[in-house]
């Protein structure tokens, strides 16, 4: 019984870590995109001797795929921290938390998969251009800006791979044979 | 419900999706059409001008030829288990090829202002709708997929504890 009992503290152990490791990885995506923002000024034309200027600024929230991609972010960080939360105060659903955790850790990894392949594609699309459809690049002017994008979308990435695993994790706890509940001596009938 | 009503109800369920995904694949693939700028410069528009909706059709394609050998696992084998992990897998595979492909769709259609991309949809109004049918059909799929991987957590892993042994 003791070494059930360390077995499964260990388990609870490697969990906690991983949960902690995504809330960690999705908060920086999160962060760094919500944040991201750069203003330019470029020479437009030039009137005589004086240079026209005109200041042009890259947000995040100029392509949707990106506010997407936050929003999908803080839902998943969220989660998890919510997850942490329950694991470290130990709230007690009456046995219905397994299926419960399990089943939202798959709707989180799913969440998480959209949101950053919608960014990763678009900024694909920021980074080399469209000749086809005559849709110029524009990282070779917003350097800044692209930089900080690839860093949250590979943030994001490592945070999808952490989720898939912790999913893994909370599925293989459901297959698990449930114990069966002993009746108390109590209980049985004397005939 | 009798347990041949259930299955027949799993197999049409499955054929559904089947049908929704090689749907998706087939008319993204064969969308193409002539297009002219201004009336001088011609271009030809296809799927594979964009790697987002390459990643679909080859997602889908995937997920075809997956549900079309599932259909052929006789329903009292040990590996339906291995069917639950792989509907997960290949349902969060749907998933990021439908977000990727709808990011660059709709810069196709609304242009993006910001970055100095004019929408392109005026120019080649079929492959537009062809590409919009795609993409309906492919999140069909999803949502089927999605329904199914639920239905095989609810039978084979049992969350609400239904059965008593």
């Amino acid at each position: 019984m003791g070494e059930e009992e360390v077995v499964q503290k260990r388990q609870k152990a490697v969990v906690l870590v991983l949960r902690a490791a995504a809330l960690l990885a999705t908060a920086a995506a999160t962060i760094v995109m919500a944040l991201n923002k750069e203003t330019r000024t470029f020479v437009v034309a030039t009137v005589g001797t004086t240079p026209v200027t005109a200041s042009i600024t890259a947000k995040f929230q100029q392509t949707p795929a990106n506010v997407f991609f936050v929003i999908a972010n803080a839902m998943a960080s969220n989660h998890n921290l919510m997850m942490i939360g329950s694991d470290l105060f130990g709230i007690d659903y009456r046995g219905f938390k397994l299926p419960l955790v399990a089943i939202l850790d798959m709707l989180n990894a799913a969440l998480l998969s959209a949101g950053v392949h919608g960014a990763a594609f678009m900024a694909q699309l920021a980074k080399n251009g469209n000749s086809h459809a005559r849709w110029n690049e524009i990282c070779d002017k917003f350097q800044g800006y692209c930089n900080r994008g690839g860093i949250a979308i590979l943030a994001s990435y490592v945070g999808l791979l952490v989720t898939l695993g912790i999913t893994v994790v909370s599925i293989v706890k459901l297959l698990k044979p449930k114990p069966q509940p002993q009746p108390l001596a109590s209980e049985i009938e004397v005939p | 419900m009798a347990m041949s009503q259930r299955a027949t109800v799993i197999l049409a369920t499955r054929l559904i999706a089947l049908i929704a995904t090689l749907i998706a694949a087939v008319v993204m693939a064969s969308s193409h059409e002539k297009g002219t700028i201004f009336g001088a410069i011609s271009y030809e528009a296809k799927y594979s001008d964009t790697p987002a909706f390459k990643y679909f059709v080859i997602a889908n394609v995937v997920v075809t030829i997956y549900g079309f050998l599932v259909l052929f696992l006789p329903s009292e084998s040990q590996l339906w288990r291995l069917v639950l992990v792989f509907d997960l897998v290949l349902t969060m595979l749907l998933v990021s090829s439908i977000s990727a492909a709808l990011a660059i769709a709709q810069v196709g259609k609304k242009g993006n202002s910001h970055a100095g991309w004019l929408p392109v949809c005026n120019q080649i109004p079929k492959y537009c709708s062809q590409t919009t049918a795609a993409l309906v059909a492919g999140f069909v799929g999803l949502v089927v997929y999605f329904l199914l991987v639920c239905y095989s957590i609810h039978r084979d892993l049992d969350p609400f504890l239904v059965r008593k042994n």
